[in-house]
Order: C-alpha cells, then structure tokens, then sequence
C-alpha cells in the first residue's frame, strides 16, 4: 500500500507543524541535562504556545499595519517551506515549489520582515536587532551560497528532491568536498537560526540579544505564531542538513512501510543532530559581533575549499 | 498598422507635444494633464509595438527621407529593439500617469512649458536610440536623450549644487559619446563599404574585423555606454544627477535611461560583432561584480533616500552586467542554450530594475511631495501619514531585495541558474573562478535586502524625527497613487509569471545567441519555472505567492474564531520610560556594523566631539558626532584629473598678459615661425 503524494504532502506539513516544538523542546532539555541544570520537558514549547494563544494582545500604541501583519507573514512562509524540504519522501508535489536558492530567500523573506517589525515601534532595542540582524545575514550569505554550491556539484542540480535522490540512492563514496561543505553549512546554520555562538536564544540581556530584540514588543497570538515559526526554522535547517549531507532512509516514492522507516530515522537524525547543536552551543561562549565577520569568512573559505576539492579530487 | 508604424506614431506624437507646449500655455488648466496623458498614450503606443514585434520575433526597417544628403536616416525594429520599446514604454506610461499630479507641485513656482518639452523630448530621443539603425541617427538620438536629460536635471537651477551635478552629468555623458563615436568610426572602416554605407549598422552585422579591430571597437562601445549606465569607476555622476532632478525624471533616468546603454553594449556584442574571445565576457562580468558590490555599499552608506537610490542603480546595472558576461563568456565557448539563459537573466533583470526602480523613485517622490525632506534622519513613521504610498513603496524595497514571489527574485534566481552552468565551461580556472561571483552576487542581494530594511524602517517605520510637526503630511494625489500601484502590480506580476515573459521574450536569444530557453523553461505549464530542466532547479511563483496567502489567510481566520481584545498601550521597552524619537535607530546607525566591517573600502572620517559640562568634567555636555564617507573613486581617479587640468590650464593662462604690446608680439613671432616653415 502507498499514499497519494499529496498526503504525503499533508503529511509532511502535519509532521513539521505539529514536532517542531517537540524538537525545540528537545534540545532545550539536552541543553539542560549538559549544563547541568533541570529541564522543563520536552513537551513545555507546546504549554508556551497554548498559553501564548489564549492570551490576549498588548500592543504598542504606534504599532502599524505591518507589525500586526508580520507574525502571520512569517508562519506563512515558514509553513510553505515545510512543504518544500522533503523530511521522509522524496515525492512531493510541493517540493518543485523552490530549490535550494529559492528556499534561502523564502527564509530571506522571514529575516526582512522581522527585521521591519522590529523598527515598527521606534524604540532602540528594535533597531539594534535590525541592523545586526542584517549584517549578519549579510555576510552569511555567500558562505551559503558556496556551500549549496558545492553540495549541487554532486548530484548537478539544486532541487532537493533530486540532491536527495542522486545522493540517497547512490552507492556511498567518500566526498572531501561535501566534509567541507557540511562544516561551512553547520557554522552558517548556528548564524541563521540564531543560535550560540552568533546569538543567543535564551537571553534578553539588553545588549547581547539579537533576534529577541526585534520581536520584543510581541504578544498573546503574535508572539505565539513567530515562536512557533522559529522552532520550524530551526527543525527545517536540520532537515535541509539532512536531506544535503546524510539523505540516506528518505523514502523514493510513498509506499507506507519505507515511510515509517524514513520517519524512524528521521526522529534519529534529528536527536543525534540536536545533540551536536548543543555540544557546540555548551562549548562555546557568545561572540562579540566584531569577532562574527570572521567566523562567517571561515565558513565562506571552507565552502570555497569544499568546491576547490571537488574540481581538483573528485 | 505594423509594429514600426505605431513606434513611429509614438515618436511622432511625443514630439509634436514637444512642439505644441509652449500653445498650450493658453489652457492652463489642461495644459498638464492633456500633456501627461497624451504622454502616456504614446508611451503604451512604444509597448504595443514592441509587445508585438517580441512575440512575432519580426524585422522591419525603414529608410527615412530625412537626414543629410547621401545619408538617409535609417530605422528599424527587432526583437531587441523591441523589449527595449517595451522597458521604456511601460515605465514611461506609469511616470506619466504619476506625473499629472506630480507636476502640478511645480506650478506657480517654475515653468511648466519646460519641464513637458524636455520631457517628451527625453522620451522621445530614448525610442529614437532603440529604433535607429545607423550610427548617424543612433548618435543624433543618444544626444537628443543627454541634452534634454541635461535640462530636466537643471530643472530646479537655483541651486548651485545642482548645475554642479548637471555639469558633471553633461562632461561624462561626453565623454562617453565620444567614445561611440569612436567605435562606430572602426566597424565603419573596418566594414569595408564605402562613403557613409559603412555607417549603417547593416553593414556592421556584416563587417569582418581583425581580433583587435573588434577588440578596440567593443572596448570603445563599452566604456562609452558604461559612462552613461554608471558603471563602476565611471558611476561619480549618478549619484550627483539623479537625485536633483524631480522625482518623475529620476524615475526615467535611473529606470530606463541607463538601459539604453544595456542595449547598446548587447547590440555591439551579439548583433555587430558575434564572435568575440571569453576574456570579453571575462571583463565585462568582472566589471559587473564590482558595481554591484560596490553600488551597493555606497547605498547603505548615504541617507540621502534619492541618493541611495541612486547608488542602487549602479549596484543593479551591474547585476545586469554580471548577466551580460556570462552570457557572453558562453557564447564564446559555443554553448548557445547557456548563453541564451544568461542573456534572457540579463534582460529580465533591465525590465524588473526599471519596474521596481522607477516605482522606488516615484515613492521617494511622494515621500518629498509630502514631507519636502530628502534626508532620511529626518523622518520616520510615515506609514501612518502615507498609507497608499507605503505598501506600494514596500512592494518596491521587497522587489529590489530580491525576495519572492516578486520580480527582482525571479532575474537574481535565474542569474545564479546560469552561475551554477559554469562547470560546464571547458576552461579549468574560469570554473574555479566564476562561482566566486556567484558569492559575491549573493553579498549583494543580502546587503541590498539590508538596506531596504533600512530605508523603509528609517523613513516609513518607527516615530516621525522631524522637525516640524508631522500633522502637515498628507498622502498624495490620484494619478501618483495610481502610477506607482501599477508599476507595483507589474513587479508583482513580472514576479509570479516569469514563464510567459521567459515565453515573449524567447525570440531575442533566438536570434542574437542562437540558443531558446522558452522550451525547457515553460516545459511543465505556467505555474513552474525550469529554466534548463526540472532535475536541475525549478521555481513556482504562483505556488508562493498563492501558498503564503492561503496560509496567512487560514491562520488568520483560525485566530479569529474566538474573540480577543487588543489593548493599545504605551511602548513597552523592557520598562523604560522616557522613550523619545530620537533614540531611534537612524539610518547612520543603522549601517554601522556594515561600516566598521566594510569600512576599509570607504574614505570614512569619523568625528565625536564632547564638551564637558560646566559642573564637572565627567559630565558630557555636548556631544556631536560628524561622519563623512567619500567615494574613493573620486580620489583616486577624478580627483587628480582635474587638478592636471587645472595646472594645464594655469601653465596656459600665463600666455595671457593682458598687455597690448605682448599679444602684437605673439602675433609676429607666429607670423616669422609661419614665413619660415614655409620658406
């Protein structure tokens, strides 16, 4: 028996609507256990949004349309993504929707309006997000595009469906471009979803935060709705790394039992990456801003390195 | 009627406009609109024709009866004249309907007979550049474009700094017309034909030049349309210029004026010349980069909102440029179907650029329209004065950002399709070098989305820093709401349908590279885009543009069912009390880290300076903080031109004595030099 590629469609956006908090959760209560510290619970992300939802709005009295509009503009274009990226199979009617280009300015879409939210209200904490928030988006941005551009040597192409088909389905070879490419891809991932050693997500210490100082001035349903988006941007960029470098159990077609397989591994995939993240984020301490251009150049040079390797080795 | 008849009836009445303003003078009241719209009619008369002659892919030519004896002007309209019909046409239909309301600020204050005969004059020489078909005619057009582009720039010529910038505006346009001249001058001695045959551009398409005749004619031909397009180191006029003249004619200069060099660089390239060695392309893509890279920056550094406008224009001719050279560095390794990908990236870009940057300027239009303020840090929150001109400007700022689903997306996407190519290059470094452009297009696009955060979060966004009270503003009027809602709609439109303008348009890479793209792009219907197969990349504007929707859509409705109240409060701020507009983040500010990271590209001399108060000296009393970022281009390269023009001048001036008895010297001593040479 196999399903229909439109429920795996649907499947898909039920998977990546309904774990991500699960998954944030997850790596918040690893966090915990390795610093040493209780945890919460997996499952506290969803208590956090319930109770975001029920609650009623307290907005600025200057906030514009555009304020109110963002939250639900970037849980829009986040869920589109979800519909994009393959998570268990590689047959979705969607995932044509963009390539990899496409799916970076799609979270390029997230960043400019979060980033406008964030000078909405006039206070100088929006601001300050803003403007570092673009500089590091900024400079993140090459590095990423050499990185897709290694890993689309492989498999010649940028759709991930195909990446994942070329690389999934074949037989297993030892590529040193892809080793560079997946360290570049891991240091610009930590930049893009915010996470330790460019920002910090658990901090509203005034002058460190980054992401947090934009969307400062949120609440009740507003909040919730860019909470949420955000654990599904960070479940997505491990799945974009998972479908890029280790695609090997996704499903080819929508047969039940490859499925569940594909999600078993899936939920494997994500621990073990999870783990990583926070090995890293444990290890290392916050950078000063001034320091980040040269922690982005590394993962430019190491992509460069990736493709260098590439034309020359393989 | 054929395509060329209605191009000519567009030409034709635009300069009859031209001639009759100055009569309708008498009816004032209609004086304008009867103007602009009849501007407009001919504008969408340019666009039919141009419409037509893409889809059909058809030439015609003409041979006029003007023209000097023995050299007849000739016209004539193809596919690549045609798209560039349509470029100016459709942007020029949008800043006429814009214009009607637009110019009326004017009235009163200055003549309004001037502003409609060098406007329709400009519009005019801009088909006629597209249209001609011999070198005498094509430079009798480009002028007839500079000088009344010259005069609309003086517009507003009370103001020193503006003849200032008018005049560098006239030198390098110059400059740059001296150059293809000069190209002309070689394919029509290297054509063969003889008289003034040679300099008709069909015996162009069919001279044969030497490598290096053709070498020097395309250098010449470039360098002279780089100048007009703003092409890094030649850009110091664009931001001068554009941004003095009225906002109507920054929209045309910087959305289609700039294009016409675009079109003169791909005539000389795929139309006269053919076969050209990669390194061609190799310059011309390197040149690219750097404009792009570099135009951008300069943006993020001014807050000057026309001025940084400005910049943008030169950031994005070289995206289109970075387009051109790949095209060109393809055709030179024969591979016919990836040169006709990045040329049709190229073109994409001409036309979106002139879409979102003509809307861009209309908005900063509005913006001085309404607040007669330019400078940045003097505004803020306009979204509540302005609430028509603020979506609209914001669909300009996200369609320049290169965001889906708008058009600006869809040229950047495609230029990096053709990036991407490049392994298929037979040249082991241009494989290893050409994707390191790819990195720096994709610099640009982020630092260009950066600065559009800023620009709309500084001008539109936040509370209002100016100085006097902000009640003034009031949102303007119809016809300037209605010009920039529809170049809006065209981004949007350009941005969701790429593949039936990739479709129109297949006939130019038909017939300059001899490679299509229309098939394999347009291959699985409307809604997908692939622009070499499915395989290897593929996008879907109207699955984005529809899918965001539809989920915005739900999730609001869904938030919705239970009623919540929303309670407007003071701002919150962590608790802090005492926020004034002022502790907003300016647009200074706002690129600073961008500044300290990139700053070693600028001259930037940053001053603080702090009195300390008269009570103690740990107290600050004053403070004042001075920034001022230059263009190294000018030191480096303008700058010492004009003091070895100076000192020329000075060495010569000493000649000049001003005594009677010293000139009669002159005179004689010339005249004994004279005898003798003869003797």
């Amino acid at each position: 028996m196999s399903l229909h590629p439109f429920a795996i469609e649907l499947l898909q956006f039920c998977l990546l609507l309904g774990l991500a908090p699960a998954f944030a959760g997850w790596v918040k209560v690893l966090k915990c256990r390795v610093q040493g510290r209780s945890a919460p619970g997996v499952l506290q992300p969803y208590r956090d949004i319930w109770r975001l939802f029920g609650k009623d709005i307290v907005l600025a009295e200057n906030a514009s349309w555009l304020f109110r509009f963002t939250p639900y503009l970037v849980f829009g274009v986040t869920t589109i993504a979800a519909g994009i990226i393959p998570l268990v199979s590689v047959d979705l009617p969607l995932s044509a929707t963009a390539d990899v280009i496409a799916l970076v300015m799609l979270f390029g879409i997230v960043r400019f309006f979060t980033a406008l939210a964030g000078m909405d209200i006039g206070t100088a904490f929006g601001g300050m997000g803003s403007s570092r928030e673009m500089t590091i988006a900024s400079l993140a941005e090459p590095a990423m595009l050499m990185a897709v551009f290694t890993v689309s040597l492989a498999s010649n192409s940028t759709s991930l469906t195909q990446m994942v088909s070329v690389m999934g389905h074949a037989d297993f070879v030892i590529r040193p471009s892809l080793a560079f490419a997946l360290a570049a891809f891991i240091l610009i991932a930590l930049a893009e979803t915010g996470r330790i050693p460019v920002d910090n997500p658990a901090t509203h210490l005034e002058l460190t935060m980054i992401h947090e100082a934009m969307i400062l001035e949120y609440s009740g349903r507003h909040l919730a709705l860019i909470e949420w988006a955000g654990m599904m941007k960070l479940t997505l960029f491990f799945a974009l790394g998972i479908a890029s470098f280790c695609p090997w159990g996704i499903a080819a077609g929508g047969d039940i039992g490859s499925l569940l397989l594909a999600l078993a591994l899936l939920a494997v995939k994500l621990m073990v990456g999870a783990a990583v993240m926070v090995l890293i984020e444990t290890g290392l301490a916050k950078m000063r801003i001034f320091r980040l251009p040269d922690y982005l150049g590394s993962a430019f040079l190491l992509a460069t390195l990736g493709m260098i390797a590439f034309f020359i080795l393989e | 009627m054929t395509p060329l008849d209605i191009a000519g009836f567009a030409v034709l009445l635009l300069l009859a406009l031209a001639a009759a303003a100055p009569l309708l003078r008498s009816v004032r009241m209609l004086q304008i609109p009867l103007a602009f719209s009849l501007s407009a009619v001919a504008s969408l008369a340019a666009v039919v024709a141009g419409v037509m002659t893409v889809a059909a892919g058809s030439v015609a030519a003409a041979t006029m009866t003007l023209g000097i004896p023995g050299l007849p002007f000739h016209l004539r309209l193809d596919p690549l004249a045609g798209f560039f019909l349509v470029v100016i046409g459709l942007l020029g239909f949008f800043v006429s309907v814009y214009s009607i309301d637009y110019v009326k600020g004017y009235g009163g204050e200055r003549s309004i007979t001037q502003m409609i005969i060098f406007y329709t004059l400009f519009l005019a020489g801009m088909l006629l550049v597209v249209l001609a078909d011999d070198a005498y005619f094509f430079l009798v057009a480009w002028e007839l474009m500079a000088a009344a582009s010259y005069f609309l720039v003086m517009y507003e010529d009370e103001r020193a700094e503006n003849r200032r910038a008018a005049f560098l505006y006239l030198l390098i346009a110059h400059a740059g017309a001296i150059a293809i001249l000069l190209a002309f001058g070689v394919m029509a001695a290297q054509s063969g034909a003889a008289g003034f045959d040679g300099y008709t551009f069909d015996a162009m398409r069919t001279a044969h030049l030497s490598s290096g005749w053709a070498a020097a004619a395309f250098f010449l031909a470039f360098f002279g349309f780089a100048a007009k397009a703003g092409v890094i180191p030649l850009h110091v006029w664009l931001p001068e210029a554009h941004p003095v003249a009225p906002s109507n004619i920054s929209a045309l200069m910087s959305g289609v004026m700039l294009k016409t060099s675009i079109y003169g660089m791909v005539r000389f390239a795929f139309d006269f010349i053919k076969v050209f060695p990669w390194w061609w392309g190799g310059i011309v893509l390197a040149l690219g980069l750097v404009s792009a890279v570099m135009g951008v920056l300069y943006a993020l550094m001014q807050h000057d909102l026309k001025r940084l406008l400005a910049y943008h224009s030169v950031e994005n001719i070289g995206i289109i440029l970075i387009g051109l050279g790949l095209s060109m560095i393809f055709a030179a390794f024969h591979l016919p179907a990836l040169a006709a990908l990045a040329l049709v990236a190229a073109l994409y870009h001409t036309l979106n650029h002139a879409m979102f940057k003509g809307l861009l300027f209309m908005g900063a239009g509005a913006v001085l329209h309404a607040t007669h303020e330019r400078n940045m840090e003097e505004m803020g929150g306009l979204i509540h004065r302005l609430p028509w001109t603020a979506p609209l400007f914001l669909v300009g700022c996200v369609s320049i950002s290169a965001l889906p689903p708008f058009n600006g997306f869809v040229s950047e996407w495609l230029t990096f399709q053709a990036f991407l190519l490049s392994p298929a290059l037979p040249h082991p470094i241009l494989k290893l070098l050409i994707p390191l452009g790819a990195a720096l297009l994709a610099l640009t696009g982020a630092l260009a989305a950066a600065c559009f955060v800023k620009v709309f979060g500084v001008v539109f966004l936040g509370k209002w820093r100016g100085r006097h009270k902000p009640e003034r503003i009031h949102e303007v009027g119809w016809s300037m709401r209605i010009g920039m809602f529809m170049a809006a709609l065209t981004c949007l439109l350009l941005g969701i349908l790429p593949t039936w303008v990739i479709g129109w348009m297949d006939t130019i890479p038909e017939q300059l590279c001899g490679g299509r793209l229309a098939e394999s792009a347009g291959k699985f219907g409307w809604m997908w885009l692939t622009p070499i197969a499915h395989e290897r990349a593929s996008y879907s504007g109207p699955v984005v543009f529809i899918g965001i929707l539809a989920v915005v859509a739900v999730t609001w409705l869904l938030l919705h069912v239970r009623a919540t109240s929303v309670s407007r409060v003071p701002v919150w701020d962590c608790g802090f009390v005492k926020l004034t507009p002022r502790m907003q983040y300016t647009a200074s500010a706002f690129s600073m880290p961008i500044r300290r990271v990139l700053g070693f590209l600028f001259a930037v001399r940053e001053q603080v300076e702090i009195v300390p108060h008269t009570n103690h000296p740990a107290l600050p009393g004053s403070l004042q903080y001075r920034l001022r970022i230059r263009d190294r281009f000018w030191n480096w390269l303008y700058a010492p031109q004009g003091e070895a023009a100076y000192w020329i001048a000075r060495q010569v001036g000493k000649l000049q004595q001003g005594r009677i008895q010293i000139y009669l010297l002159y005179s004689f001593v010339t005249l004994i030099v004279l005898l003798v040479f003869l003797g």
